[in-house]
């Protein structure tokens, strides 16, 4: 497993900064939010992103992508994190790239992949029932309906749902609620009769929302993967997702860092610039460190992910937690550390906590994982 | 074959025929090997093995051939440590003389000083020991005040260091001492080498908190030294106290690496032991929280060291990363120690006695150790300080 990056990765990882630090600083999020855009992120934008082919990163070349992998997709999220740009890379490129790839049989690749890859179509993972992620968790049923199903239940926190074409649903053909056994992958267009889709508003102001089915009908060709054995390979999307979204987490946290230090430089009181308080030198000197540590977890999980390692839940699990915590760490000191107009709307540091208060919730906060990394260790 | 493997092959071959059985095993904390003229071996096999390993020159496997080191490169040199790891060798030699004065010899020193100095060192002849903090002078270094006067062809040297650890078993010693009072602070420091065995010099050993004396109290009283005896320029002591202060602490950042030697058996199973376990859990979740915390920071920890192990290996220059490693190991070295503790229960507050396991005494000592190490080589908050000037530029 290799910790530094090859020469192909560096260059993704220098045009995806460039990108977005080009076409969708922190300000285009502000904008999409005060105009109450109706998509919450740029459609120009993600054609291009699909033009420089990162929404084909997982998909097999047999399919028009390039299987680069998640080391690639990594670079793209952490560049895209340190502007907060809204993009569907995750629940599109990833999430819904990896479900498909992972479970989905031939025909279902050749119906879904060239939408997914040429930017025409957006997925989202409708997964969470509770307040807290907890993928065995699942109350919403299929039931048997002829040759097809039939679907009932409640979805919230789903990325992108309201934008998207294609739900991909969680949902229980048998066992009982916390079972892992009985969870079935569905994919369900998101006009489909029965499907209620709302947006969520929420703190970061990127997409998420809350999807109801009610006596959804979808045919037998509509389950991805086995009836009943949607567990094992949700949990392997759901590692690239926490890996990914980890990569994404170490952008903005590196970003929020770099941007509070330089505020220790520039902004002066009783005469000298606070960057020479030591409380405030030794608080900066520990996120440096942690910045530090959450990159070497986060790369480690992303080439273990590519190489199907053994230890690549335990690793995912590791850059999520350490992940979520360092864009803790780095969130709130960022706005303590600017003092006043940290809280102020007017100011972007406060994007960057807003943002990773959401991140650390989605697919298992710092709590979760070290709960799963305890499991996975044995004890 | 590549050189490279012949080298694997070659290396595989000796070290199955003359790494010593015991030398295969996990090293007692008792049984390590820092050579010298009082050194004490508990286990023959580790002299043994020593002697061998210094017959090669692979006690410091870099070094030039032309002193006794092993004159390998740095590939040959990675491929024996992996060869090493492989079946389990322990270190054969360690100490100040090889992970601090050699480098800085071999940097600064005179060709008659490495002549001296180098081979006995290889050998594990002679032990070091570090005349730096003064009871006035720990984390202000350079606020030191042993005094140095040239008289001739000898400095007479006064002053009284503090701290040195295992003075009273060490030959040698090197100093800083101040050559210039006149100077600003950082100008007037040189650096000497000094016998430990010549008139006016002392070491007192100083009883710690974890009840070993590991460290003295070392006095110098009109101590004659010669001047070929300076490293370096007279006054310009404080780049070569600096540089030596770097190999220090990127030794002291190895502290937990895989390897070094830990508590008995994993803390999770320790917890298991003392709570007991529902459903393969450990029964109390708070205590399970602080355990993943302390492995998981661990874990990221030793990725980090892989990652900058990496880098250096391609070429890329070490960056910023180095300088966090002192005081991450050292701070998480700390927190492993207190998750064993919690661990443990009572069976970790012991001090001695038959009432208690051996290996249970060991930590909880181990623990009281630990507590060291984020003040030897310079504090937590000067590492951070370092961090903060160097790395983040941030103003004094
Ligand atoms: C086990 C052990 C072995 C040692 N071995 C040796 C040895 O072999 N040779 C040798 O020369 N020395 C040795 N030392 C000494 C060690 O280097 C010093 O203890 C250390 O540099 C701190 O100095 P001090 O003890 O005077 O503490 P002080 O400098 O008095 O520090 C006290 C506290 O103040 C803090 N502080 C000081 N200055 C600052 C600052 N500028 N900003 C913020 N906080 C600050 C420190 O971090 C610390 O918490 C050893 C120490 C220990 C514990």
């Amino acid at each position: 497993m290799a910790l530094v990056l090859n020469s192909e990765a560096q260059l993704v990882r220098d045009s995806a900064l460039e990108f977005f630090a080009d076409k969708s600083p922190v300000l285009m999020l502000r904008k999409l939010r005060d105009s109450r855009d109706a998509d919450g992120f740029s459609r120009p934008l993600w054609r291009e992103m699909a033009d420089l082919g990162w929404t084909g990163f997982l998909v097999p070349e047999a399919h028009g992508g390039s299987e680069f992998g998640m080391v690639g997709l990594g670079q793209v999220l952490e560049a895209a994190g340190r502007t907060l740009a809204a993009t569907p890379l995750l629940s599109t490129a990833l999430i819904a790239a990896s479900a498909i790839d992972l479970a989905g049989n031939e025909a279902q690749k050749q119906k879904y992949f060239p939408g997914l890859v040429s930017g025409d179509s957006i997925f989202a993972l409708a997964l969470e029932e509770g307040a807290h992620h907890n993928p065995n968790r699942i109350a919403t049923t299929a039931k048997r309906d002829g040759d097809g199903f039939v679907l009932d239940g409640a979805k919230r926190f789903v990325i992108d749902g309201h934008v998207a074409n294609q739900l991909i649903v969680v949902a229980r053909t048998s066992g009982g609620q916390n079972d892992r056994n009985g969870i079935t992958l569905f994919m369900v267009p998101a006009d489909a009769a029965g499907v209620a889709i709302t947006r969520s508003a929420m703190i970061d102001s990127r997409n998420a929302a809350r999807v109801t089915l009610a006596g959804v009908r979808v045919g037998a060709d509509a389950v991805l993967g086995r009836i009943d054995g949607g567990a094992d390979p949700l949990e392997a999307v759901l590692d690239r997702a926490r890996a990914g979204l980890a990569a994404e987490m170490l952008g903005s946290s590196s970003e929020a860092f770099e941007r509070t230090v330089q505020y220790l430089k520039d902004r002066k009181q009783f005469g000298v610039a606070i960057g020479s308080f030591q409380a405030l030198k030794h608080r900066a000197a520990q996120m440096f460190c942690e910045v530090e540590v959450t990159r070497s977890a986060v790369t480690a999980a992303l080439a273990a992910l590519d190489e199907n390692a053994n230890d690549a839940s335990l690793l995912a699990s590791l850059a999520k937690a350490k992940a979520s915590d360092t864009a803790y760490l780095t969130g709130n000191e960022g706005v303590q550390m600017h003092g006043g107009i940290g809280m102020t709307d007017e100011h972007e540091i406060g994007f960057f906590m807003k943002r990773a208060r959401v991140a650390q919730a989605m697919f298992g906060d710092a709590a979760f994982h070290r709960d799963r990394y305890a499991a996975l260790t044995g004890y | 074959m590549a050189a490279l493997d012949i080298f694997r092959a070659e290396t595989r071959v000796w070290l199955e025929a003359n790494c010593p059985a015991s030398m295969r095993t996990p090293m007692p904390t008792d049984e390590g090997s820092s050579g010298g003229l009082r050194a004490e071996y508990k286990n023959p096999e580790t002299k043994l093995w020593l002697d061998r390993m210094s017959a090669k020159g692979w006690t410091t496997p870099t070094w030039p051939a032309e002193y006794g080191g092993g004159g390998l490169g740095k590939d040959e040199a990675m491929v024996l440590e992996e060869e090493m790891r492989a079946i389990g060798c322990r270190s054969p030699l360690s100490g100040m003389g090889i992970s601090m004065l050699g480098p800085v010899l071999l940097e600064y020193g005179t060709e008659a000083q490495r002549v001296e100095h180098l081979p006995a060192i290889i050998k594990g002849e002679i032990r070091w020991c570090q005349g730096y903090s003064e009871p006035g002078a720990g984390s202000d270094l350079a606020g030191l005040q042993t005094r140095a006067v040239l008289q001739g062809d000898h400095y007479l040297v006064n002053g009284h260091k503090i701290w040195t650890s295992n003075a009273h078993l060490s030959d040698k010693i090197f100093c800083l001492v101040r050559t210039d009072p006149a100077a600003k602070k950082h100008e007037g420091i040189s650096f000497l080498l000094i016998d430990m065995a010549w008139e006016g010099v002392r070491a007192r050993p100083i009883t710690l908190i974890s009840g070993y004396s590991v460290f003295c109290e070392t006095f110098l009283e009109n101590v004659r030294v010669p001047a070929g005896n300076l490293v370096g320029e007279n006054n310009k002591g404080w780049t070569i106290a600096k540089r030596l202060l770097e190999h220090e602490r990127k030794g002291i950042g190895g502290i937990g690496a895989p390897g070094a030697p830990t508590a008995d058996k994993p803390v999770y199973v320790i917890a298991k032991d003392a709570v007991g376990e529902v459903d393969g859990k450990i029964a109390d979740p708070a205590l399970r929280n602080q355990i993943s915390v302390q492995l998981m920071n661990t874990h990221a920890f030793q990725l980090t060291r892989r990652r900058a192990a990496e880098a250096s290996e391609a070429g890329q220059p070490p960056g910023p990363m180095s300088a966090m490693f002192k005081y991450y190991a050292t701070e998480l070295n700390k927190t492993r120690y207190e998750a064993v503790l919690a661990a443990g229960g009572d069976q970790m507050l012991g001090w001695e006695g038959d009432e208690y396991d051996p290996n249970h005494l060991r930590n909880t000592r181990e623990w009281l150790r630990s507590k060291a190490n984020t003040i030897e080589g310079g504090t937590s908050e000067v590492q951070l300080n370092i961090i903060a000037k160097r790395v983040l530029g941030l103003p004094d």
